[in-house]
């Protein structure tokens, strides 16, 4: 029996890898901001075959809370063996660019509050010698792009920290993943336009992700690929890259 | 502002709408800045422009597609409006339940079974999808919520069922599921020869088969006119003799699909593949009568393991028509639209005739009612094909029949309104932020929703 923590559980990616672990009949506890929600995935998770969901009203940004929802999540299952870390937000770079306090915001939403959770839920299953931790980061964290780079450097911040984590927890049998989804057709990129071969659907991209975690991999493109792009993308030199509209 | 390209089942439209995503049945309404409406958008599986709302934007009701409850003692099943029929049977015929009424896909979401007051093989007992649905919530844009039921907001219940969803938008609703003992049917298949053998066969069958329905042939005319395959069933019962069970259907809940992969330069279906498949489907069976069980996907939903069919039509798409009948003068109106069909040399695969019941539909504008339904599909060869449904309409309005909004792309005012003449009374209900194509073709340029024009 698998105990699977999920943080920002209403997004719409979270969610559909829920739903994953449901069917299996996983236990599940989801943490996200909105209660009425949050209430509406749990019935539809415990409808699906999940053995148990529990639900926490959690803000990411706050600090403090951090470690009495693992502590929480952990005393509700009986355990605690996965955890997903897919909370944040699709900045508005127009806006990050000239807003400073904004920047910062943003950067703690999508990048440092990842960090302090990932340092948390790291310790505890270190300890525990097993366990797995997800973590959604970006293609757009892969290369500083001038479309979206307050939030890419966010994700890159996600990235480089997972990297090491990963690299200290393998040696004592915990597998860190950083999932690194494209685009995908969720309501948070409703307003943008889509259609066309690069848009994926979230079951799809849940599908991938919570496959990788099973397998322990170490970094997940969803759909794969997108590691090819972002291969193509990060290879390109400085000096003609400056001269993309990307 | 995002547009997005949207296509109904038929693909004869394209139209880019805005579009607008629900992520919570809890939120407000979401509703166009500039004022334009707004119509939901299930899973597209309606034919025509019921589902479209070209000009304006479209609601991305798939979106809501959370379970909330399912006891499975009672069989009482509440959803969002987005969850899909396919799902709902993964959830519910593992633990003995099935659904009270079903189309020919499982891939439309329940708002849009609603809002189209979907109808299946077994109408002759238990009535459209409506007679099912024991209450559901009703968002409105001026942010009103409704939860209607046949004793709670009686008017907007069953102006809701059959509303093409213009009364506003489906958030939840509660169904009332049926029993069975394993996911087998069993059903007979029984080859007929004339229009008059059909409902000699439909009437002999009403009473112990829960499930019927037929295939016609529409490609001949003269003496092979009217000839077809009856199909009628119930589920099987408790125990039952696997042996039967014909080799290669699926016995388990494993899903398998093929897509059609490509839009042919040309539509596959013409009169030529048309006759020969015909044949060839009314000789598939060597004797007159088969009897067998098979899985209730291969039964109930044999395209749906085609992924995509629609687009063997080509890039023209392709146009359904379904209408009904007064069983009174059924047999004879029947028979003139088959003559029509056949004599046109156009013509479809797929040509299902069926006779409702009296289970009355609780929609004002639901289309079954008791008589001779006829449905067929046709590759869009344009003039050609509107004059042959002109003349079709023209039969069917004589006989005091209707068409179903769900199939139709093309009707006029006068054919609409004189099929359901309770949509008058129906537009009162009409949520001013929301159309349809459909809607505003069928209620002509003066004759608005309440809003404008009470």
């Amino acid at each position: 029996m698998n105990n699977v923590l999920i943080i920002g559980a209403t997004s719409a990616i979270a969610e559909a890898c829920a739903r994953v672990w449901a069917q299996r009949g996983d236990r599940v506890f989801l943490a996200a901001r909105g209660e009425a929600q949050l209430k509406s995935v749990a019935d539809d998770l415990r409808t699906r075959g999940a053995k148990f969901v529990g639900f926490k009203v959690f803000d990411a940004t706050a600090f403090d809370q951090h470690a009495a929802l693992l502590a929480e999540a952990t005393q509700a299952m009986g355990g605690l063996d996965t955890v997903l870390i897919a909370h944040g937000t699709l900045s508005d770079q127009e806006r990050a660019q000239k807003d400073v306090p904004y920047a910062l915001k943003e950067i703690e939403i999508n990048g440092t509050s990842v960090v302090a959770l990932m340092t948390l839920a790291g310790e505890q299953l270190g300890q525990q010698g097993k366990g797995c931790i997800g973590v959604i980061s970006s293609v757009a964290g892969d290369r500083g792009r001038q479309s979206n780079y307050v939030y890419g450097s966010a994700k890159a911040l996600v990235s480089a920290f997972a990297s090491g984590l990963r690299q200290r927890l393998h040696k004592v049998g915990v597998s860190v993943v950083t999932i690194k989804p494209g685009f995908v057709d969720t309501p948070m990129t409703a307003h943008l336009p889509k259609g066309g071969p690069l848009w994926a659907k979230p079951d799809q991209v849940a599908r991938d992700i919570v496959g990788g975690m099973d397998k322990g991999r170490s970094i997940v493109y969803t759909p794969g690929f997108w590691r090819l792009i972002m291969l193509i993308i990060k290879h390109i030199p400085e000096f003609v890259f400056v001269k993309l509209k990307l | 502002m995002a547009t997005q390209v949207f296509q109904s089942w038929g693909r004869v439209l394209r139209e880019p709408h805005e579009a607008l995503g629900l992520s919570s049945r809890h939120a407000p309404l979401p509703l166009p800045a500039d004022g334009q409406t707004v119509l939901p958008f299930g899973n597209g599986r309606s034919y025509g422009d019921s589902n479209l709302n070209p000009g304006g934007a479209l609601l991305l009701a798939g979106q809501l597609d959370r379970f909330i409850d399912f006891d499975p003692v009672t069989g009482v099943l509440r959803c969002e409006g987005g969850v899909l029929l396919h799902t709902i049977l993964k959830l519910i015929v593992p633990q003995g339940w099935f659904l009270p009424v079903t189309p020919g896909t499982q891939f439309v979401t329940v708002g849009g079974a609603i809002a189209n007051d979907v109808h299946g093989k077994n109408h002759h007992v238990a009535g459209s999808f409506g007679n099912h649905v024991r209450c559901f919530e009703l968002l409105r844009s001026d942010g009103s919520r409704r939860v209607c039921s046949p004793t709670e907001h009686a008017d907007w219940y069953a102006a809701t069922i059959g509303g093409l969803g213009l009364t506003g938008l489906i958030t939840w609703a509660e169904i009332q599921l049926k029993r069975v003992a394993n996911p087998f049917m069993d059903s007979e298949s029984i080859r007929f020869r004339s229009l008059e053998e059909f409902f000699e066969l439909s009437t002999a069958s009403e009473r112990d088969f829960e499930y019927t329905v037929s295939w016609i042939d529409c490609a001949f005319e003269g003496k092979r006119l009217g000839r077809g395959l009856f199909n009628r069933a119930n589920h099987a019962p408790a125990v039952i003799d696997t042996s039967r069970v014909p080799k290669g259907l699926p016995t388990t809940l494993a899903e398998t699909a093929k897509r059609v992969p490509i839009t042919p330069p040309l539509s596959l279906i013409n009169t030529l593949s048309l006759k020969s498949f015909n044949t060839l489907y009314f000789h598939k069976q060597w004797s007159d009568v088969e009897r067998g069980l098979a899985h209730y996907r291969p039964f109930f939903y044999p395209l749906d393991a085609l992924l995509e069919w629609n687009r063997i039509y080509g890039p023209k798409g392709f146009y359904q028509y379904q209408s009904v009948v007064p069983p009174e003068r059924a047999l004879e109106t029947t028979r003139q639209m088959l003559q029509t069909i056949a004599h046109s040399g156009m013509g479809s695969f797929l040509a299902v005739l069926k006779q409702f019941g009296e289970p009355r539909s609780r929609g004002m504008l639901s289309f079954p009612e008791p008589g001779t339904t006829l449905a067929l599909d046709f590759p869009n060869s344009g003039p050609k094909l509107m004059r042959l449904f002109d003349e079709l309409d023209r039969i069917v309005l004589a006989a005091g029949g209707r068409l179903y909004p769900a199939k139709d792309g093309r009707i006029g005012a006068a054919i609409f309104q004189a099929g359901h003449p309770q949509w008058r009374a129906f537009s009162e209900f009409v949520d001013p932020r929301f159309s349809s194509g459909f809607w505003r073709r069928v209620t002509g340029p003066t004759s608005g929703h309440a809003a404008e024009n009470p």
